[in-house]
């Protein structure tokens, strides 16, 4: 690390939507922080040291060099013109999958990091379910030289022992965590347990924008760069605004991330797809704000996956990455008020998807983003059949799709 | 006040007990284990063995607060199909004895009472439920105060009891805040850490116990790593009552015959209420 910043360099102003969080951490029904008292102090402490250096130049300076030195951002916006004739409008595809580590989530981890390092904690924690962001914290763990440890569910050890390797040959420490369904959603719970006795030397790097104050305005501020870049490639290169922007939505910060710039450009119709499952009418799925019922899961009031007693019930996604039975309360806010629409998309929807990318523009996507490319191409066609072929559609591809070949091995029966 | 006037608010235990010059001894179990009958025996052998004050637990399946013991017997509990409603008849059970009870919860089950509709409505309904099945108030792990108000407003509407936590991490103000928003007694977690039976008493405990003492004249309790007689002497030294529930929940995991389970659970309560004594 020998970044510094440029004396006089004038401050970089974030700026603010009109769908951000209050001071509380609340938009508009959701968020909040519903915590133990024996973290908010620890909570407290990162809600300051998150707005300060949001707010120093020098931070801002770092962070973007490191995801542009080290992560290889900004990532291309690529117009798939393959796909775009197929479809009858254009297509275009914000590359994520070509940062380091091959999805989105290495900004985010990044920049958490990079504020643990400035709060001078030494030892970083991380939940991960299919273990991409376990693997993406690891790596921000070595590159910045910090101790850290990866709860991951004991059931997701077993069948993601690739990344459970990279996690070892990236120096972090695994925990498999057996208690509850033994899942993304207990690695969470397990992860916390540990915050709560460590918080005095230890952040907590959250994965998704989701969980209490000020986890989901944070990591979307570190995630906000996907569309602030795509926002203002599409600009440079077509003169104009997309018509539609589209993004997977599991905990949402891909999602958040790319939504965040264009949440005031009300031309721009956005939509969230989350994973459908086997259908949203078997209950085995994972589309939370679909189903809007609303309670607390992990911190914050958002739309979960409950039953009549407020129970969480387990989710299902062939998608490790959405497979999560809460979402992040800035998407549950904009649907609340209309902003963004969110659609299932099922498994069998993804995986054609996968399949149609892959050999029509020879890109393999995750399966998570194969979710946003099936939703985005309905909107597609039909944003094509009323505007013509300049009707313009951008597509956040959160994730590469290498991590996902044995699902696709036996679903193509490859 | 609905049902209060027959409710048995934790104050009347606490008066007893400072007449008696004494800690009171407050134990957990959650309901529904082993099953909700079980459940209810346990918990008044708990009372007929010596307890001030019960406190009965919710089991929840995102338990961040607990550590394996708890988590594992409210996870067999939910298996077995416990509802909250079988929390409710467990506080009836439990309360018709004269012991003042108290439910333990994670916020979610609170908040989604009778299922789908708005949060406030849901908290409304489960206070009055609550009150009238003899249950004395709440205690809220993952519930601050400043996050509180349907659950305030529904407490105070009833005359239940408001028993939120402080921690050794909780600043000067942030206690005061608390301990303001309190009713019946503080809850002071002794370590930083979740529940669980610890071989040594924190040095934690008794500096917070002051700090919380010098805002409110409420009593304090301490829970968090009690699990024999001379630790809950030691913890009630200082403060006004000794929470136990890991050690209570162990006693029944390690014996299979329900009976054997009972007598080890007697034994250990009659331990603790000495030491409470002894304090």
């Amino acid at each position: 690390m020998t970044t510094t910043s440029t004396p006089g360099q004038q401050a970089p102003v974030i700026p603010p939507s009109s769908f951000d969080a209050d001071e509380g951490g609340w938009f508009g029904d959701f968020g909040g922080r519903f915590m133990p008292e024996a973290l908010v102090a620890a909570l407290d402490e990162l809600t300051e040291a998150w707005q300060d250096a949001m707010a120093d130049p020098t931070f801002i300076h770092d962070f973007e060099t490191i995801c542009r030195d080290y992560g290889g951002m900004p990532s291309s916006l690529y117009e798939a013109r393959r796909l775009s004739d197929k479809v009858g409008a254009r297509i275009l595809l914000k590359r994520e999958d070509l940062n380091h580590t091959g999805a989105h989530k290495i900004r985010n981890v990044l920049g958490q990091a990079l504020l643990t390092r400035r709060m001078g904690k030494q030892r970083v924690i991380a939940e991960t379910g299919a273990g991409q962001h376990g693997v993406a914290s690891a790596t921000a763990a070595a590159y910045f030289g910090l101790d850290c440890t990866v709860y991951m569910g004991a059931v997701d050890v077993k069948r993601q022992a690739l990344n459970v390797a990279r996690m070892h040959l990236l120096g972090a420490k695994v925990v498999p965590v057996d208690s509850g369904s033994a899942t993304l959603k207990d690695a969470i719970n397990e992860a916390m347990r540990d915050w709560v006795a460590s918080v005095d030397h230890t952040a907590y790097l959250f994965g998704t924008a989701a969980g209490p104050h000020p986890f989901p305005s944070m990591v979307r501020d570190f995630a906000r760069g996907i569309g602030d870049e795509a926002r203002a490639q599409c600009l440079e290169r077509y003169g104009r605004l997309p018509d539609a922007i589209a993004a997977c939505v599991g905990g949402g910060s891909n999602a958040i991330g790319l939504f965040q710039a264009f949440l005031d450009d009300e031309d721009v119709a956005i939509y969230g797809f989350e994973p459908g499952g086997d259908g949203i009418e078997t209950g085995r799925h994972a589309a939370t704000i679909h189903q809007g019922d609303s309670g607390v899961l992990h911190g914050a009031r958002t739309y979960v996956l409950q039953d009549e007693d407020g129970q969480t019930i387990e989710s299902h996604s062939i998608s490790a990455g959405l497979d999560y039975p809460g979402v992040g309360p800035q998407h549950a806010h904009l649907a609340k008020v209309g902003r963004a629409t969110y659609l299932p998309i099922t498994d069998a929807e993804a995986m054609d998807a996968m399949a149609l990318l892959s050999r029509t523009e020879g890109i393999i996507p995750a399966i998570e983003s194969a979710h946003a490319i099936a939703g985005a191409l309905r909107v597609a066609e039909q944003l094509g059949a009323e505007k013509g072929p300049d009707a313009t559609v951008l597509i956040n591809l959160s994730g590469r799709g290498d991590k996902d070949m044995e699902t696709a091995m036996e679903w193509f029966d490859l | 006040m609905s049902t209060a006037a027959t409710t048995l608010t934790t104050s009347t235990a606490f008066e007893k007990t400072r007449a008696e010059g004494r800690a009171a001894l407050i134990g957990y179990l959650p309901a529904g284990f082993p099953d909700v009958p079980g459940g209810i025996d346990a918990l008044r052998c708990l009372v007929d063995s010596g307890c001030d004050i019960i406190e009965v637990g919710l089991p929840y399946s995102d338990p961040v607060m607990d550590g394996p013991t708890i988590q594992l017997a409210a996870q067999r509990a939910l298996e077995g199909g416990v509802r909250t409603a079988d929390v409710l008849r467990t506080v009836e059970a439990v309360a018709a004895t004269g012991t003042p009870t108290v439910v333990m919860t994670y916020w979610n089950p609170v908040e989604h009472y009778g299922g789908r509709g708005g949060h406030a409505q849901s908290v409304t309904r489960f206070a009055a439920d609550l009150a009238g099945a003899g249950g004395a108030g709440l205690i809220t792990p993952d519930l601050t105060p400043d996050s509180a108000p349907e659950w305030i407003a529904a407490a105070d509407e009833h005359g239940l009891d408001k028993i939120f936590l402080v921690a050794p991490s909780s600043t000067e103000s942030r206690v005061a805040m608390t301990t303001a928003a309190c009713r019946g007694f503080v809850y002071a977690t002794a370590v930083m850490g979740v529940t669980g039976a610890r071989t040594t008493t924190s040095d934690l405990a008794g500096p917070l116990v002051a700090r919380t003492k010098a805002t409110t004249d409420l009593p304090v309790c301490v829970g968090l790593g009690v699990s024999n007689g001379d630790q809950a002497a030691e913890v009630a030294s200082y403060a006004d009552g000794v929470i136990v529930g890991s050690a209570f929940v162990r006693a029944l995991l390690d014996n299979d015959d329900r009976a054997a389970g009972l007598r080890a659970l007697a034994a250990l309560t009659e331990d603790l209420a000495v030491g409470c004594r002894r304090g």
